[in-house]
């Protein structure tokens, strides 16, 4: 039995007792396996026909840009690069790297050996998001994608004078986002605190990165450039534009997988000893949900189906969607909050998060007295609290 | 030696190109570029593409392909190994290539279906003109010998493919007849070919056609009309045995019956079995880490991620939960079990299968390239 299921005071899942959440660990395995029993053909054809998409989609953005002089090519061509730089890292990179496409034996499609348009190399990135944050979901001190870091994102986080810099650190961060990435996959902030910049390891791992950055930039803010011959200044600007549409993006995706209200954290003592149902609930009340188009929910990556891809962060992208309205039938039928919104609502409600708790617990609050009552309930026991304070 | 170094010369400028042009498609190569549009070009993975499917009887079928320029060609009698997606999954298997070297440059295999045979089974009923397959060039030492001589071939069932390859080359048969060539006049060729029954018979019609032409001696047997051949009876059936080189091909137990038979008789005995590896499929097993050169039992409990640990062997390792895929690891041959599902997975060499070791046990000898 965890920490988590001992708290008494707004505990989401105080009703459920160790078999119930037995029984619902059981009724998930039944959906993965219906999964898997069912994959084939159709979904090989499918990621098939994404990849082609997106390279035939780079291909002729980059050859618009070409004469990007010309302001209409370079609207086009821009749209054109940042979608294809979108279905890069999302659809296609960042579950190719989870593994979801390892059963089709494609060497060329396969978690190991499969590299994407981001200066994060894919090793690091692996390693720091499938290895740690989908492990550790959502556990504070474990999962560093809590907040990457550099912010609070959780009223169990202690509050110093350097959040109410936050807002700004998180938007700084969404434009040059995938340095973010690389920054926090490097582990950067670790080594700087610890000086650990002679670490062979760290060094290694360093020049992988700085490798990475530079052929990146290369590529878009010279090769390209220089291809383009008289419209170069502009081939330049189209490029800076599409990566920047690109980090603003994925920046929002993510931040609505894990930030915005009703996702709840968890201590690094809730999960010791945790059972195969326990993690499965840890991650279905640590994620959360964007609603909307088949084109957004590509456009996601399919991220906007969260809590069924930390349910089964390795089967195909494309089933998300189909075993959704079981994964909510589940959540109805054991009382949970199934947390989704429209993508807008999903990032105010992200970003109001940041914002509030850039200041200390219970600075908005109205009510005298509520500090302190937070106060006592810290002291009182393990903290966790649910993210409703405001 | 003078002509190398020129082509050596355009050789580096062409790498330097590929590398230039890598630069601007980074981190994708511009081979995967022009993949897109030429996946059989010369320089690219070699592939090949399913031309034309021919029914041969009610479960054989002839695929033609036109495989990818670097195809280096082919002795007859060799095999080609094709990767080929069924039902999304990337499976490799070898075929006999069932002619000589043909004038389009095309290759030809011909596949019977056999119960339970995924591969075979799609190939024969499900394959169609203009599916890309993955190819490997020709191999096998399963060859006619270049400088004639009198010959036995034994075949049964769908062993008859290799050697189909190298009589279609010795007597290419076209539409006005089978032609003569001199390089065949030194061949003096005798077939015993053993099917089920005789509609059954895959290139029964070739094997006639050569035999009315005095060609071939072909020797026809059928189970269900003559009973299992005894090896034994092959002295019967061909009176000259002891002249003749044996070359067969078919399933183990002729194979290995046959061994004994010309071993006590002396007489020489090339064969060709393509299924080699039988995959005993248990509880537990030997695991093998191949870099390593660790050896030890496991049960079919324990993960292979804990058993190369708990053998010294230096495992990359994760989530140990089968979510992070930091595990993942080259089977090369064996069978293992998902200890979460009881799913099974099978490799055999060349295979190309990956798992992860942290939730899979050896559910027989395993081969895991650490």
């Amino acid at each position: 039995m965890t920490v988590l299921q001992k708290k008494t005071d707004d505990n989401p899942i105080a009703h459920l007792t160790d078999e119930d959440i037995e029984t619902l660990g059981n009724e998930l395995d039944a959906i993965r396996d219906e999964v898997l029993t069912t994959r084939g053909e159709r979904d090989a054809a499918y990621i098939r026909k994404v990849i082609d998409a997106r390279r035939k989609l780079e291909l002729a953005s980059r050859a618009v840009l070409l004469a990007s002089g010309f302001p209409p090519a370079w609207v086009a061509g821009t749209v054109g690069l940042s979608v294809a730089k979108i279905l890069d890292n999302m659809e296609i990179g960042h579950n190719i790297m989870h593994g979801q496409w390892d059963w089709m034996r494609d060497p060329k499609i396969h978690s190991t050996t499969w590299e994407w348009d981001n200066v994060s190399p894919s090793e690091q990135w692996k390693h720091s998001h499938n290895e740690l944050h989908h492990t550790y979901t959502n556990v504070i001190g474990k999962d560093n994608d809590l907040g990457y870091g550099i912010m609070r994102v959780d009223e169990d986080q202690r509050w110093s004078p350097f959040y109410l810099g936050q807002p700004l650190w998180n938007f700084v961060n969404a434009c040059i986002f995938e340095y973010g990435i690389a920054a926090y996959d490097l582990e950067l902030r670790g080594a700087v605190k610890r000086g650990q910049f002679k670490d062979p390891d760290f060094r290694r791992r360093g020049k992988q990165v700085l490798t990475k950055i530079r052929k990146q930039i290369t590529k878009d803010y010279i090769v390209h450039p220089l291809l383009s011959g008289p419209s170069a200044m502009s081939t330049l600007t189209a490029n800076l534009t599409a990566n920047l549409v690109r980090n603003l993006w994925t920046h929002s995706v993510i931040m609505c997988g894990h930030f915005p209200d009703g996702v709840e954290t968890f201590t690094r003592r809730s999960i010791v000893g945790e059972t195969r149902g326990e993690w499965y609930l840890r991650q279905m009340l640590g994620s959360a949900n964007i609603s909307g188009s088949k084109a957004m929910h590509l456009m996601t990556g399919n991220l906007s189906y969260q809590i069924e891809h930390h349910l089964f962060p390795d089967l195909p992208s494309n089933r998300y969607q189909e075993i959704a309205p079981k994964v909510e039938a589940l959540f109805e039928r054991y009382g949970l909050r199934y947390t989704t919104g429209p993508l807008p609502k999903q990032v105010a409600s992200a970003w109001a998060k940041i914002i509030r708790l850039s200041f200390p617990n219970g600075f908005f609050d109205r009510k005298p007295g509520a500090k302190v009552s937070k106060l006592v309930r810290r002291n009182a026991g393990p903290a966790r609290t649910a993210a409703a304070a405001a | 030696m003078s002509l190398l170094s020129p082509s050596r010369r355009r050789d580096s400028w062409r790498d330097r190109a590929i590398r230039l042009a890598g630069l601007a498609t980074t981190p994708l190569l511009p081979d995967d570029y022009l993949d897109l549009f030429h996946p059989l070009r010369s320089g690219a993975p070699l592939r090949g593409r399913i031309v034309e499917v021919q029914p041969e009887t009610r479960d054989a079928a002839t695929l033609v392909i036109q495989p990818g320029g670097d195809w280096a060609g082919h002795v007859p009698g060799q095999y080609v190994r094709i990767g080929i997606d069924v039902d999304g999954v990337r499976q490799w298997r070898a075929y006999s290539l069932t002619h000589g070297p043909r004038p389009d440059g095309r290759i030809s295999v011909t596949v019977k279906a056999v119960p339970d045979g995924m591969v075979s089974n799609h190939l024969v009923r499900r394959a169609k003109a203009g599916t890309l397959v993955h190819l490997e060039q020709a191999a096998g030492e399963f060859v006619l010998p270049t400088e004639g001589g009198k010959l036995l071939f034994v075949t049964a069932g769908s062993g008859i493919t290799p050697v189909i390859g190298m009589l279609r080359n010795l007597y290419p048969v076209t539409d006005s007849g089978v032609v003569r060539l001199p390089r065949s006049e030194a061949y003096d060729i005798v077939v015993v070919h053993v099917a089920p029954t005789e509609p059954d018979s895959i290139f029964l019609d070739n094997l006639r056609e050569l035999h009315d032409a005095g060609l071939i001696q072909l020797v026809a047997r059928y189970d269900d009309q003559h009973g299992v051949l005894d090896v034994s009876e092959l002295a019967t059936l061909v009176p000259d045995l002891q002249d003749r080189t044996t070359f067969a091909c078919g399933p183990g137990g002729l194979l290995d019956a046959l061994g004994r038979h010309h071993d006590e008789l002396g007489l020489s005995l090339f064969t060709e079995q393509f299924r080699l590896t039988t995959l005993v499929t248990g509880d537990g097993g030997e695991v093998s880490f191949t870099d390593s050169g660790v050896h030890v039992e496991a049960d079919g409990t324990t993960p292979l991620l804990d058993v190369g640990e708990s053998a010294g062997v230096l495992m990359p390792s994760g989530c140990r939960m089968g979510v992070c895929f930091g595990c993942v690891l080259p089977l090369r041959e064996g069978v293992v079990r998902d200890l979460r599902d009881g799913r099974l997975t099978t490799a055999v060499e060349g295979d190309n299968v990956n798992i992860q070791t942290c939730i899979n046990a050896a559910a027989g000898n395993c081969h895991l390239d650490v």
